[in-house]
């Protein structure tokens, strides 16, 4: 891989002497986010879409309705498969081809949080018992990387649920009428899940880095994070971090989900 | 100025000046239709030769260029060096104005260090780097920022006017590499920040004509925000 | 002529392209970008290059060479698709490789390659074309040296009337002969870079198709041309 395309040691110095004295190059405070911008119904071929930008970083993320089979653990309940692809269109650094580690954990970090906030009621999804469930599909795709595409996708994944709406089913023949949707929206809870990761960068904890931040991070931790209750939490890299690190973490965590909640709230009706 | 008047934006297959009594020069061609663009940029006439600035595109290097490259790699005499182009370029341990220990390279320069270096051959087998002139070495602290190549020239200005004007109003030293990086040293991180914002403001403007005017104008509405 | 009665689904002309807008620089990482909506299709592209080639063995040291990566996002149609490649998508990989490169100067980047990702938000017929339409802009932004633009457009036949860009619904056509699709690409001064078909047709009303797809392209190229400056004029003050 290009070596230049990743931040060079003497900027990384700077950063972290910045950042000692509690600054950003941005002018952004550790515990700040960048702007986030949304746009829902981006793609209307999809049951729901939205694009979510944070600063430069830009995702996609669209949902399709398909009818599938319950696992036989679940008969009364529908499934959910979350995809990622983070595409070449987005940043030198991402070849064409099978998706790589960063876009498989991405998927199923995304997955985890979305599933275990419990706020898609799966027995709503049944249409059959033990015979035919509906299945959501979610599909991220990253539009521009400037850092933080985590984040990114897992605000577009559930401003996309919310987004979404049932196609037409035929139940005489027993498949979905494509390219009509109807009134109604997907069964979800006022529980919203929102993935918050943080970095460790030196002996500080920040969030939303940029790419140049991010190429300074030494250890990561995503946690999934509804209204005071976390739900999913994924570490990842190898530096160790200290019992004061984690609690650190975690309060950055509960004010930020606020912040970012009472931004895309009105997306989430 | 009265050139930079007559500067128009084409794109590729535009024609630009039809009849005999014009030349094409770089990045324009001469067909029926008259003379067109080659690329997306600038179409510019001075004496009757046209020619295309480029606004974008990848760094070409040339002999006796400066640039600013980072150590990719340590081979028994000398570096590789990473400068932004698809080729790798070397540095020779003879090129060092400097005794270095042959077996100990990567005590003055590590992989991954920074380093300011001229262009002084390019040639089939490589492109070859030198210390041996002023101003050139390795990178010790600062920031790097990193623009197009082609908007290098506006960074720097008519005789260096522009990189002069920087230099003042943010007190820090910058080194602009031909391949499109640019170092930058001052007092403060502040005073560097100040200086990387004001580079790429021009960087994003290289197309305006009375460019100098209107960075003035912007150091004069950024002036609070240095101590 | 029954042509002239002919009703479109959406009511355009029989000459008549869907509402067209495109944006250039609108993947602030790439080298180039840009986005092509054409009715309810909608592609972007960004390039990336020149660079070195890899694998290495693809190296070509006597030329620079064209990549092009077509997707459609899995959402982007009815059926959900599902992500990654398919036969489809490296056929069109393909097809839009050869209707570019015939504008492209890129001799003088040996062992490099300049790669065009594509990808498709919103498909409604013309996905190709839009992308094609998208990458020559994104191409012109990289400041890759090109001795023209490539303009992109779908005709076809509905029964047996002429028509230009068809939309889905179009597409889908199966009265009388039923629909017969042709994206045709073009430089700038008419010369044809890609041509497929499907359908049904004679020569004669080919040749009709071929004259219609050069004032078509005549049109995009204008849109293009339009895009391409407007990107330059955003940031006077600001």
């Amino acid at each position: 891989m290009d070596k230049f395309q990743t931040t060079s040691e003497i900027t990384g110095e700077r950063i972290k002497q910045y950042l000692a004295q509690g600054k950003r190059f941005d002018g952004r405070k550790l515990d700040e986010l960048r702007k986030i911008e949304i746009e829902v119904g981006v793609s209307k071929k999809a049951e729901g879409s939205c694009r979510v930008r944070i600063g430069k970083t830009e995702v996609i993320v669209g949902i399709k309705m398909g009818i599938g089979t319950p696992y036989a653990d679940s008969p009364n309940k529908g499934n959910l498969m979350t995809t990622a692809e983070l595409t070449p269109l987005s940043s030198p650094r991402f070849e064409p081809g099978p998706p790589r580690f960063e876009a498989i954990e991405l998927s199923r970090v995304i997955d985890r949080g979305i599933r275990e906030s419990k706020v898609i009621d799966f027995e709503k999804l049944c249409i059959k018992e033990g015979e035919k469930v509906w299945t959501i599909f979610i599909d991220i795709y990253s539009i521009n990387n400037d850092g933080n595409l985590m984040d990114a996708a897992g605000i577009g994944a559930i401003i996309a649920l919310k987004n979404a709406r049932f196609p037409k089913y035929d139940e005489k023949n027993e498949q979905i009428v494509f390219g009509e949707l109807t009134d109604k929206k997907l069964p979800l809870s006022d529980n919203i899940p929102i993935a918050i990761t943080a970095h460790k960068i030196g002996d500080n904890i920040i969030i939303d880095p940029t790419q140049e931040e991010e190429d300074l991070s030494e250890a990561r931790v995503t946690i999934g994070f509804s209204d005071g209750i976390i739900s999913s939490i994924q570490k990842g890299n190898s530096a160790p971090l200290s019992f004061e690190e984690m609690e650190k973490i975690l309060e950055i965590v509960k004010k930020s989900w606020k912040n970012i909640f009472k931004k895309i709230e009105k997306f989430l009706e | 100025m009265a050139t930079e008047n007559k500067r128009k934006v084409v794109i590729p297959g535009e024609v630009i000046a039809k009849g005999d009594d014009f030349l094409p020069g770089e990045g324009t061609e001469k067909t029926d239709q008259g003379i067109i663009a080659l690329r997306f940029g600038l179409a510019e006439e001075i004496n009757k030769l046209i020619k295309v600035i480029p606004l974008s595109g990848v760094y070409k290097p040339r002999r006796g260029n400066i640039v600013i490259g980072k150590v990719e790699n340590i081979t028994f005499n000398g570096w590789v060096i990473d400068i932004n182009a698809p080729e790798n370029a070397f540095l020779s341990l003879t090129e060092v104005p400097r005794y270095v220990n042959k077996n100990g390279l990567d005590e003055f320069m590590d992989i991954g260090d920074m380093v300011v270096a001229k262009i002084w051959s390019i040639n089939k087998r490589g492109i070859d780097l030198s210390l041996k002139s002023r101003g050139l070495g390795k990178i010790d602290e600062g920031l790097i920022v990193k623009i197009n190549p082609h908007k290098v020239p506006r960074i720097i200005g008519r005789e260096g006017s522009m990189i002069n004007l920087i230099k003042n109003k943010t007190r820090c030293n910058i080194t602009v590499g031909q391949n499109g990086f640019i170092w930058i040293k001052g007092e403060t991180i502040d005073d560097e920040l100040f200086s990387k914002k004001a580079i790429l403001f021009i960087a994003e403007r290289s197309y305006l004509s009375g460019l100098t005017e209107e960075v003035e104008k912007w150091f004069e509405q950024n002036k609070e925000k240095t101590k | 002529m029954a042509a002239k009665e002919f009703k479109r689904p959406d009511g355009r002309k029989l000459d008549e392209m869907r509402p067209i807008s495109a944006k250039v620089g609108v993947i602030p990482s790439a080298d180039g970008s840009a986005m092509w909506k054409q009715g309810d299709t909608i592609a972007i592209a960004a390039v990336h290059g020149p660079k070195k080639m890899h694998p290495q063995h693809q190296q070509d040291p006597s030329t620079g060479q064209l990549r092009c990566n077509y997707n459609l996002m899995s959402f982007s149609v009815s059926d959900r698709a599902r992500p990654g490649k398919n036969r489809r998508s490296q056929e069109i990989d393909k097809i839009i490789e050869w209707a570019l490169e015939p504008v492209l100067l890129i001799k003088d980047f040996p062992n490099m390659v300049i790669d065009v990702t594509i990808q498709i938000i919103q498909a409604d017929a013309g996905t190709r074309c839009a992308g094609i339409n998208a990458a020559a802009l994104a191409l012109a932004h990289a400041g890759i040296p090109m001795k023209g633009m490539v303009s992109s457009v779908a005709l076809g036949k509905l029964d047996k009337t002429l028509v230009v860009d068809l939309n889905k619904a179009e597409e889908d056509f199966e009265e009388g002969e039923g629909a017969t699709d042709i994206p045709i690409s073009m430089i700038s001064d008419g010369k044809i870079t890609h041509i497929q078909l499907d359908g049904k047709i004679t020569p004669t009303q080919l040749k009709e198709v071929m004259k219609m797809a050069k004032k078509a392209c005549k049109e995009i190229y204008e849109i293009q041309k339009k895009a391409l400056k407007e990107s330059l004029e955003v940031k006077k003050n600001g």
